[in-house]
């Protein structure tokens, strides 16, 4: 039976604020595991702390909300056991950039086949607005008593030097696109990155859906501007093509460049994507070769009750 | 057959191969049939530092070690500088003959706290603060001197086998220790060229040139060194017997209990089980395909934590093993496995704290850590083993118990068990039983992972599997999983995960909580590694006619209180010993039972106990001289 769109949406009530950009997110993500027709058993949605972390109770597969600044961590622990399964993890930008970054970097280093979806609005909504990790430096949100001492993270460029292998942003407001990037990023054999822009109604008053639309720019030249822009209208080709050097250099870099860009012109898109470095699950294979057939969540441990694991021939090597 | 009770010390800078030494000696004496019990101490240190290694040697079953050197096999200053004094009359020192004029000052390793205390001792007794020196107060006290110039054995063996380059192997200044040895207490040469063979089976011509070694100095020692009063010829062999390290029981342990997925970040001294494991990551499985252990080395001990619980809800059975500060790093996740029933073990080898404290050394610091470890109120079980046998058994009861009550479980180990090495009889993996409590192979119609049942355990789903659908989240949920703040839910949910603490003591097995080894009216309580040396006091008190009892500990929490009040009736006096400074158990004790503990002895230098030192205090209870603090402090 085919599933559809509204099987993958819970009766849990949901509580974000009126116009918050975590909806958008949402539907994209219930929309991209519709079409790709993924069974509600087979998926598992980790998420952290924060209004972002409640994610996993409005769909309807496996959803596992774990500590703030911990869920690559449960969801590589889930993955790696029963690697049959679509894992997809989600969180704020504080909690996988600030509390949660040293996961985030190594997470990149492993490379497990999976996605990790940072809902990015620049402050802690759920206590009331504090600065985040993505928030620039000397930007004055609303609730901040003064503006901001630090320097801000830059998501996408921290994703592709960790390791990740597919770092793509999205908009929250594009939901098509977002879906078609979430598409893209659970599709790919590897860790995934999405930065995805996500305005807070409540707390921050400086990158606003007005903002993003360009409201303001528009009001100086007459017209419509928007911000936000596609990687992909622009013959932008952020795929690592072949194993050399000079081709993944330029692709990181390139990429790396293009995270950089802010201000009146902010890309969205796929920015870089190597396929080329092996998934996490390769290198166990490597070790274990029945790993993928047989992995631990498969295992047969025991018979009526007794063990079946035969360490005789450790025993005998013990034996005097 | 008349009693052998035998103690060899090596010791060396660390990384001078004192510990395949050891192992070399620990070997040979096991394959002649006795019973060993080894002790490993070492600094925090990659190379330089004192290590040493005590191996008691018996024809009797033996569980700890005692204060007394029979023979010490030196082959640096500091090692003579730091043991001389615990070889007694009658014993043995081999020592490098070159040293003779070492002063402590040219040891630059030796710490001025230790320096002042031997200079005092020194200057008392009217001596050089040299080898020298240290060596007449053994000698006044009756001590044999094995003088030899391990340079010339070098020199004399490179012409022998007309290989020069034997004159600059300093590497074999440990096997050369072990073979004087063995030679003085004219142990079989075969058996030592044997277990050569052995330890260094993967690299043919390093073995040979160690027998080279081995048998130059045998002979030397057989004859020049004349008599000593210990020959070690060989004892009647027990069946059924092996060799093993600190951590093997834990590790086969954990493969034998189908423990498929570890992750840990390294830490002294838990992360060699973890590296065992993974050098053993293939299993094989009867009547089936190959199996695997997942290992995975994380960033930190949050993401051990983390990764082990991802695994867990895939029904994988999941662990890892760690050190207070790690487990320290845990607990906001263990809150998390608490509230979400998940079923985790962590195998915690304790060291000394707080902090960093003595990162290598010995502690029982850690039990009322581990007890209260995480913020708000959850079902948890702390489990503690006395030896490495134990450990092995006792690692499938923590995955059973994880399992049947969906809780975590903390099995308590130590440096103690970790660096000891002993014999013991051969572990039987068909005593441990795989119980999978509520675990679902299939589900069929509406499913609710924290459905209300009778006995508060509900069918667990896990991910992935056909109709099992379930959230989690460690805010307070409903049925579902799905969060809630409903005051009445939230009654009905904390009191349906806190029941698992009544159920546990009600269901457990009375002998998996306690054991009693007799109760008399001095009867000792304690836990974890001090049960070899007690078992070992209270053998030596039985033989002088003091009948001490026993009651070891397993079940820490939820604390078993009936069945140790009632284990305990006919006992007067309460004797806690422990290894650490507030008497952790005794305080258990004391708020679970409203019964005072008269005395503790406490240890807390990081050094292990010995029987001897448990022997001496238990006596001075006995005969009513003790404080009702006795403090330890045996061991360098």
């Amino acid at each position: 039976m085919a599933l559809k769109l509204a099987d993958y949406k819970t009766e849990v009530h949901n509580d974000w604020c009126p116009g918050c950009g975590d909806f958008g997110i949402v539907n994209a993500l219930q929309m991209a595991l519709a079409e790709m027709g993924i069974e509600r058993d087979k998926a598992t949605i980790f998420s952290g702390i924060g209004c972002s972390g409640k994610t996993s109770h409005f769909i309807n597969t496996y959803g596992v909300h774990t500590l703030h600044g911990r869920v690559l961590t449960f969801a590589q622990g889930g993955k790696l056991a029963n690697p049959e399964m679509t894992v997809v993890a989600v969180g704020g930008d504080g909690d996988g950039l600030g509390i949660g970054a040293g996961h985030f970097v190594a997470a990149g280093r492993r490379n497990v086949d999976m996605t990790y979806i940072i809902f990015d609005n620049g402050v802690y909504g759920l206590t009331k607005g504090q600065a985040s990790p993505t928030l620039k430096l000397g930007e004055k949100t609303k609730s901040l008593p003064s503006p901001n001492t630090n320097y801000n993270v830059n998501p996408i460029g921290l994703a592709v030097t960790s390791g990740f292998t597919f770092v793509a942003r999205g908009y929250s407001y594009d939901v098509r696109h977002l879906k078609d990037l979430i598409i893209k990023a659970v599709r790919h054999k590897g860790l995934s990155f999405l930065d995805v822009l996500q305005p807070c109604p409540t707390y921050n008053d400086i990158n606003t859906r007005d903002w993003y639309a360009g409201v303001d720019l528009a009001q100086e030249s007459m017209e419509r501007h928007s911000r936000i822009y596609k990687l992909d209208d622009m013959q932008f080709d952020p795929i690592v093509h072949y194993d050399d050097e000079t081709e993944v250099n330029e692709k990181l870099s390139q990429a790396l460049i293009k995270s950089l860009e802010w201000g009146n012109k902010i890309p969205i898109g796929v920015f870089y994507q190597n396929e080329l470095i092996s998934e996490y699950s390769t290198r166990l294979t490597d070790k274990i070769p029945n790993y993928l057939e047989n992995p631990p969540a498969k295992q047969k441990i025991s018979e009526n009750g007794l063990p079946t694991t035969d360490v005789s021939e450790i025993l005998d090597s013990l034996r005097v | 057959m008349s009693a052998i009770d035998f103690t060899w010390l090596i010791g060396g800078p660390q990384g001078s191969g004192v510990d395949s030494g050891a192992n070399v000696f620990s070997k040979v004496c096991a394959e002649m049939g006795y019973s060993i019990f080894g002790k490993r101490e070492f600094y925090s240190n990659i190379k330089g530092e004192h290590s040493y290694f005590a191996v008691r040697v018996s024809n009797k079953e033996i569980h700890s070690n005692v204060n007394d050197v029979s023979l010490m096999a030196s082959f640096d200053a500091e090692t003579i500088f730091r043991h001389f004094n615990e070889v007694p009359k009658g014993g043995g020192i081999i020592y490098d003959s070159d040293l003779d004029k070492t002063y402590t000052d040219e040891v630059h390793t030796l710490d001025n706290y230790f320096k002042q205390r031997l200079h005092d001792e020194l200057e008392s007794k009217n001596k050089p603060f040299t080898i020298a020196g240290v060596l007449e107060i053994a000698k006044e006290k009756g001590v044999n001197l094995y003088p030899v110039s391990f340079r010339e054995i070098l020199t004399s063996l490179a012409e022998k086998t007309e290989n020069p380059k034997l004159k600059g192997m300093v590497r074999l200044f440990n096997v050369i220790a072990v073979s004087l040895s063995l030679g003085l207490i004219k142990m079989p040469l075969d058996s030592l060229l044997k277990s050569i063979d052995s330890i260094f089976s993967k690299k043919p011509q390093i073995a040979e040139i160690n027998k080279q070694a081995a048998n130059f100095a045998y002979d030397y020692a057989k004859s020049k060194f004349g008599n000593f009063q210990y020959t070690l010829t060989g004892t009647t062999k027990q069946p059924d017997t092996i060799l093993v390290q600190g951590h093997f029981g834990t590790s086969i342990g954990k493969m034998v209990s189908g423990c498929r997925f570890q992750s840990y970040y390294p830490i002294t001294p838990a992360s060699d089980e973890s590296v065992y494991l993974e050098s053993h990551e293939l299993l094989e499985i009867q009547n089936d395909r190959p199996g695997s252990t997942i290992v995975i080395q994380t960033e930190d001990e949050i993401s051990a934590m983390g990764m082990m619980i991802g695994a867990a809800l895939t029904g994988t059975r999941s662990s890892t093993s760690t050190s207070g500060p790690g487990f320290a790093l845990m607990t906001e996740a263990l809150g998390w496995a608490g509230i979400n029933e998940v079923p985790i073990v962590i195998t915690l080898y304790q060291r000394s704290g707080p902090s960093t404290g003595l990162p290598t050394r010995h502690g029982q610091d850690d039990l009322l850590f581990a007890v209260h470890a995480g913020h708000g109120d959850f079902p948890k079980i702390v489990y503690a083993s006395g030896d490495i046998e134990e450990s092995f058994y006792d690692t499938g009861r923590c995955f059973n118990y994880a399992d049947v009550y969906q809780i975590p479980v903390i099995h308590m180990m130590d440096k103690f068990l970790s660096s000891s090495v002993v014999t013991c009889k051969k572990f039987d993996p068909q005593k441990i039983s795989i119980d999978r409590g509520m675990l679902l192979d299939k589900v069929e119609g509406e499913y609710k992972r924290f459905a209300f049942t009778e006995d508060g355990i509900s069918p667990r789903s896990r991910l992935g599997l056909d109709n099992g659908v379930f959230w989690n989240t460690g805010d307070e949920s409903d049925e579902f999983g799905h969060i809630t703040e409903d005051p009445q839910v939230r009654i009905k949910m904390m009191d349906k995960r806190m029941s698992r603490l009544d159920l546990v003591t009600k269901r457990v097995p009375n002998e998996e909580q306690a054991v009693s080894f007799g109760v008399h009216d001095y009867t000792v309580i304690s836990w974890g590694s001090t049960k070899g040396p007690i078992l070992d006091a209270m053998f030596m008190l039985k033989k002088e006619g003091i009948n001490i009892g026993f009651i070891q500990i397993k079940l820490i929490h939820p604390f078993p209180s009936d069945y140790v009040k009632s284990l305990l009736e006919d006992a007067k006096t309460i004797i806690d010993i422990e290894a650490n400074h507030s008497g952790q158990l005794g305080k258990i004790f004391k708020q679970n039972i409203s019964r005072e503990i008269d005395y503790f002895i406490l240890k807390y230098t990081g050094r292990g106990m010995t029987s001897t030192e448990i022997y001496d205090s238990l006596k001075k209870i006995v005969e009513n001289k003790a404080n009702k603090r006795e403090v330890l402090s045996h061991g360098a």
